[in-house]
């Protein structure tokens, strides 16, 4: 049976619409991921003698620190890791077993890049202390109670995914426990490292995660095999509409039909929530750089990437989906009378709006100094002015069909964010680094500024010609991106 | 071409306009043929609809009816040939779709709206105001049954024979001149067919509406048809002014 089920999910894989268009995109993942895991492989190398360098008991401070990897694990694992669909529906009235099919399920959650990418790090680390005279036993139960932990963070958050935006919570935890250690009020791991240590120490202390590692697992099988219901774990949540008028739009005139609509779109689906959530993260992704915290970050060519990322969080996030955004209903929008320009129109504006209002809640990095604050400026001109089109250039060939209802319940495909939406917008973020650095070539910091923010301005001088180019890039594109967004998935 | 198959009260509301707008074509299909990967799925070498007719396809799973519709409103691309709706070459012209509405599927509704919001949406997108919107849902309150309006529900949590009745009450906002509805009475429950029924019936019976309905049940399109076209695997079999030996001509035509 699994081999018929990994058969299934073979086909899906191979035959989804993402995959035969995107194969560059794969590509440039299967780079990304190729890198992280060099990265993790360095660190489980390296991190024994750079620990045992700076006279630190290497596992007496990694078991300290492992808190925070394992929430940090937690906060990545319910903003990116999606709960793998398999197609359940087709499913229950064929003579197979409730149980089977869920273990099918959470098994496949098992093989996610979420797990696997921490063994590169916890296998050369454990082989490290082995090779360096640690008890192998101690090392070999800590590290499967290790990855018991990480796996409960798996099984956590498939259990979590029917709750909204939980991950910001957890960040907000693990940022309030991080910053009252950094300034010594109260330290988490004096509780948790005992624990971690009592891990490696003992014999009998692994069982503890072991052991909660196979509750967790049976209460969540329990929790899905009880719930497999078209009415209840399959069932689609319903919420109670409200009509909204949105009436002082309607002076804006066709730009002001369709801005009701995105605002209903953004207000009324998860999907887009998550989205604007994120957007708002984006605006305190400057402290990386603005704070010493990492310090290849922090000069003025990095500053320009955060202006850019701050001031542009809606329009990276939001602004990469138009028109998939639609998706579901383009047929529709092809038949009305609707000029495309006016439906360009209204996105770009909702962009634009979005650009000043964040770039207005960014002028708390004025604490940071006036400077700070400028490059933020800059980076919000050009992106209205520049990035503004061209994510609404590259949507029209995006063709991934969004699926706006996915809130299907617990198996439903939850995550609204991923990878590909940061890969698309690299480029448009090593433009402005390289304006910024040919003014500083020509005559410093402030004529690198000035070129960016003039490049911005024009753009937006541009930003008729511009969109004529656009729209007929949209209507030539028009009948293949109606036959993507027809497949769903 | 002679009008035959109205019923007699139909005849007498019907202005005498009618008849001289019947002369007038209003859809013009000329060499269309849609091919997929070497594959023939339409091909129609000349069909001319009438303004005011009132025109049913008929067919099996596959003849190319939902396929006509797609070019007709220019959702996928002619492999050759063209389709002319009042005197618009759809797929080089935009200049049709403000006399022209449609419905095909439930990918023709914004699954987030409240089916309140759109209608407004779609009023908007047609220049009506609120007011017009709120008469023409008001003219069809007994068409919604008490389940569409004022039911704080969106449209994606609504069954899809209600979605059915929004989508097609949609149509008709703004007096369109051509109104294209793929499969209406599917999925819809018999009070609300017999009442889609009459609607449809209404829309024929205006000399300046050009009503176009696919089915699969012969009986529902010779009602509300006054002109049938079969089609078979992409072809058209049968063209015929609807008369009272319609039906029986199109089941033995159907029944293999």
């Amino acid at each position: 049976m699994i081999k018929k089920f990994l058969y299934l999910e073979w086909k899906a894989f191979f035959r989804s619409a993402s995959f035969s268009t995107n194969m560059a995109l794969k590509i440039l993942m299967g780079f990304v991921a190729a890198y992280f895991i060099v990265v993790f492989l360095a660190l489980g190398i390296g991190v024994f003698f750079i620990l045992k360098k700076q006279n630190l008991d290497p596992i007496v401070t990694i078991n300290k620190f492992m808190i925070y990897y394992i929430i940090f694990d937690l906060v990545f694992r319910l903003m990116l890791q999606k709960i793998p669909v398999m197609n359940i529906r087709p499913l229950l009235i064929f003579p197979i077993k409730k149980s089977t099919i869920v273990h099918f399920s959470l098994g496949k959650t098992a093989l996610s890049i979420f797990n696997i990418i921490h063994a590169f790090f916890l296998i050369p680390f454990s082989v490290v202390l082995i090779i360096e005279g640690y008890d192998p036993l101690s090392v070999v139960l800590w590290f499967l109670a290790i990855y018991s932990l990480l796996f409960i963070n798996n099984f956590t958050n498939i259990i979590l995914s029917n709750k909204d935006n939980l991950f910001s919570i957890f960040l907000v935890v693990a940022g309030v426990l991080g910053a009252l250690h950094y300034f010594d009020y109260f330290n988490i791991t004096t509780y948790t490292a005992p624990f971690f240590d009592a891990i490696f120490n003992t014999y009998w202390a692994a069982a503890i995660p072991i052991v909660a590692l196979a509750v967790l697992y049976y209460t969540t099988f329990q929790f899905f095999k009880k719930n497999l219901y078209l009415d209840a774990g399959l069932s689609q949540k319903q919420d109670e509409a409200k009509t909204e008028d949105l009436g002082w739009l309607n002076q804006f005139g066709t730009i002001g039909t369709f801005l009701k609509n995105d605002i209903k779109l953004i207000k009324r689906n998860k999907r887009s929530k998550t989205t604007v959530g994120l957007s708002v993260m984006f605006l305190f992704y400057g402290f990386l750089f603005f704070t010493n915290a990492i310090e290849v970050y922090n000069n003025p060519y990095m500053h320009i990437f955060a202006g850019i990322f701050v001031s542009g969080g809606f329009l990276i996030t939001f602004g990469q989906f138009v028109p998939s955004w639609d998706s579901a209903y383009y047929q529709l929008m092809m038949t009305q009378n609707i000029p495309y320009k006016g439906y360009l129109s209204s996105k770009w504006w909702l962009m634009v709006i979005a650009t000043i209002i964040t770039t207005c809640l960014a002028s708390f990095y004025l604490y940071f100094g006036w400077e700070t604050y400028l490059t933020i400026v800059v980076g919000g001109i050009y992106n209205i002015g520049v990035n503004s089109q061209l994510v609404l250039l590259g949507g029209a060939y995006t063709k991934t069909p969004i699926d706006l209802s996915s809130g299907k319940g617990a198996f439903g495909d939850k995550k609204a964010f991923n990878f590909k939406t940061m890969l698309i917008s690299l480029p448009q973020l090593g433009l402005p680094i390289l304006l910024y650095w040919i003014g500083v070539k020509l005559d410093g910091p402030t004529v690198g500024l000035a070129l960016v923010a003039g490049v911005g301005v024009l753009g937006l001088a541009l930003k008729s010609t511009a969109f004529k180019q656009i729209e007929k890039i949209y209507k030539s594109e028009k009948y293949a991106t109606i036959a993507a967004y027809k497949q769903k998935g | 071409m002679p009008l035959t198959s109205k019923k007699d009260n139909q005849e007498t509301n019907s202005p005498k306009s009618s008849s001289t707008n019947k002369l007038i074509t209003m859809i013009q299909v000329t060499n269309l043929s849609k091919k997929y990967n070497g594959t023939t799925v339409l091909k129609i070498d000349n069909l001319e609809i009438k303004k005011g007719e009132s025109f049913g396809l008929v067919g099996n799973n596959g003849a190319g009816k939902t396929t006509f519709f797609s070019l007709l409103l220019d959702l996928i691309q002619p492999s050759t040939g063209q389709i002319v709706n009042n005197n618009v070459q759809v797929n080089t012209s935009e200049a049709w779709k403000p006399f022209t509405a449609s419905f095909l599927d439930e990918s023709f509704l914004i699954g987030y709206l409240t089916p309140e919001e759109y209608f407004y949406f779609i009023g908007d997108l047609r220049g009506q105001n609120k007011a017009d919107v709120d008469a023409l849902l008001a003219k069809h309150e007994e068409f919604f049954n008490g389940e569409i309006l004022k039911n704080k529900k969106y449209l994606r949590d609504l069954s899809k024979g209600n979605q059915k009745k929004v989508g097609i009450i949609a149509t008709l906002i703004g007096n369109p001149e051509v109104i294209i509805l793929d499969e209406p009475f599917a999925n819809l429950d018999p009070t609300t067919q017999f009442r889609l029924k009459k609607i449809i019936k209404e829309l024929a019976d205006n000399p300046d509406v050009t009503v176009l309905v696919s089915s699969h049940d012969l009986l529902h399109t010779v009602e509300v048809s006054d002109r049938i076209v079969a089609l078979n695997k992409g072809e058209v079999v049968k063209d015929i002014q609807t008369s009272a030996e319609t039906l029986q001509e199109l089941e033995q035509f159907f029944a293999v």
